[in-house]
């Protein structure tokens, strides 16, 4: 089942001294329940897919098209999870994911009963009367996880959520994600720069070029949950993607040596 | 052991003054007019106390700051909000908002006279002009710098524009908004006192122009300190209530 579809699409800025082609001729279809991750060094453009699926920015060209509707703003269909959790600092825990909830008009029953249950499910419901800035980052990101799964949106989109935490925060809420996965059925197109993130979580890894964005080469991971990244198929994936990732970087360094960057 | 150690510096240097202050005067250096020893004034204040009097000038003060201040904040703050979240009503109305923000409340003196005579209308209407601008100002940075990301956010989890001005746009704007309010206070609480010297007969900016007529001058520094500790106690007041709607902030670096 077809849930995504991304046909010839193109992204420009425009800059003070020149034209800036982030993504070109995007192909891309994600099925249901699909994981993927898209994989590339900064720059690359994956973050202006990613955008581009919230309905965040207008494409220059081409389209994309969610359960056979064209994309044009964002919607609870598609939740986001940023990598600066961007929770509102004025409400509490419990407020910032009942807040989807209300603007559905929900009862108030039947929210305190979602939220509650989604508090306890992401081992929050102790926090529910703290502000964002009492949590920590790993706690900020799981808050902003229940927000996105209160409205229940069938796609996740999830930015680098992990990019700012360290790095048993970082497994945890790696672990956690792989449940809610499989818990709640969702599809997810995951933003990463973390080559060993992308093995250990995707079903396919999408990596991007840098300057101007395209798909470079597409990868299926087939290995069976839980993964082990100390394995030796798993860094057999690592030392291939690790290559091509690394090509990107390499000419986005020189880029930026060069001050295009 | 710290608190205490912060407690007797801090004590230290105001009574070292007083009691220069107090042999000065005592020693005859100075006459009483010029300088009144500080028990001459802590009397009178106490005099001054029991009359009844300081209570209605106190009150007659605050309760000018409170209107003026209302009105103007009153007025400001909408108007900011819509100047911060429209382009347009910006352009429209930053111009002129711009030439006549930087002309101080005092100046507008002799107008509010001819507009409004004597008494506490003008008084009002200079103190509104003091807490104006500081809201409209701030109100409209804070809503202009709500972080876009709340925007996003609040936009993908399905609020429409109403939603986002009442629950995202206001609440992210609040503390510039409480900024704005304290410094408007401050600024009220500095034009009450002027306006009161000009137009009305009681207050405690009329009380100490009066005692300079009879050279009471431990009556005018009675009236100063009265003047300090009510804006002192404003202010604490403002933050008291700032501390607690803005909890959520508090220690927030951005």
């Amino acid at each position: 089942m077809e849930k995504i579809r991304i046909t010839g699409l193109q992204k420009t800025f425009q800059s003070a001294s020149q034209e800036i082609h982030a993504l070109q001729e995007i192909n891309l279809t994600i099925a249901e329940v699909e994981f993927v991750c898209l994989l590339g060094p900064s720059g690359c453009g994956k973050s202006t897919l990613l955008n581009a699926i919230a309905g965040f920015i207008e494409a220059s060209a081409g389209e994309v098209v969610v359960d056979g509707r064209m994309v044009d703003a964002p919607g609870p269909d598609r939740g986001v999870v940023f990598q600066e959790y961007a929770l509102f600092p004025w409400m509490t825990v419990s407020r910032n994911v009942a807040f989807g909830l209300e603007i559905k008009g929900l009862t108030r029953g039947d929210i305190e009963e979602r939220v509650g249950a989604l508090l306890h499910t992401l081992n929050l419901w102790e926090f529910r009367d703290r502000f964002p800035k009492d949590l920590s980052g790993g706690m900020k990101q799981r808050v902003a996880i229940a927000r996105v799964l209160a409205i229940d949106s069938p796609i996740m989109l999830m930015d680098e959520p992990f990019g700012a935490l360290d790095a048993l925060t970082r497994r945890s809420l790696q672990d956690e994600l792989l449940r809610i996965r499989r818990e709640f059925c969702k599809t997810i197109v995951f933003v990463t720069h973390s080559i060993e993130e992308a093995i250990y979580l995707a079903d396919r890894i999408v990596v991007m070029t840098y300057r101007p964005g395209t798909i470079k080469f597409e990868q299926q991971v087939a290995l069976p949950h839980p993964r082990d990244p100390a394995g030796a198929e798993f860094n057999e994936l690592k030392r291939t993607l690790g290559g091509l990732v690394m090509e990107e970087h390499d000419r986005h360094a020189r880029d930026e040596i060069r001050g295009e960057g | 052991m710290f608190q205490v150690r912060v407690i007797v510096r801090g004590t230290a240097v105001p009574l070292l003054t007083l009691l220069l202050w107090e042999g000065i005067c005592r020693a005859g250096l100075v006459s009483a007019i010029i300088l009144p020893a500080p028990s001459a004034v802590v009397l009178r204040w106490v005099e001054w106390l029991l009359s009844g009097e300081l209570l209605v000038d106190t009150l007659g003060s605050l309760t000018r700051v409170s209107l003026g201040f209302l009105l103007g904040a009153g007025l400001a703050l909408p108007l900011g909000l819509f100047m911060g979240a429209s382009p347009k009503v910006y352009e429209y109305f930053n111009p002129l908002v711009q030439v006549l923000r930087p002309i101080p409340p005092i100046a507008w003196i002799p107008m509010s006279i001819l507009w409004f005579g004597l008494g506490n209308p003008p008084a009002i209407f200079l103190i509104a002009i003091g807490a104006f601008f500081p809201v409209l100002m701030n109100t409209i940075a804070g809503v202009r710098n709500v972080d876009g990301i709340y925007l996003r956010a609040a936009r993908n989890l399905g609020a429409g524009n109403t939603v986002i001005f009442r629950r995202v746009i206001l609440p992210a704007a609040t503390p510039y908004i409480f900024a704005g309010m304290r410094i408007g206070i401050g600024t009220a609480f500095i034009v009450v006192i002027v306006s009161e010297m000009i137009a009305v007969n009681n207050g405690l900016g009329y009380r100490i122009l009066e005692a300079r007529e009879y050279m009471w001058s431990d009556k005018i520094i009675a009236g100063m300190i009265t003047i300090g500790l009510l804006g002192l106690a404003i202010d604490i007041g403002m933050n008291a209530i700032n501390n607690h709607l803005l909890r959520w902030h508090r220690g927030m670096d951005s």
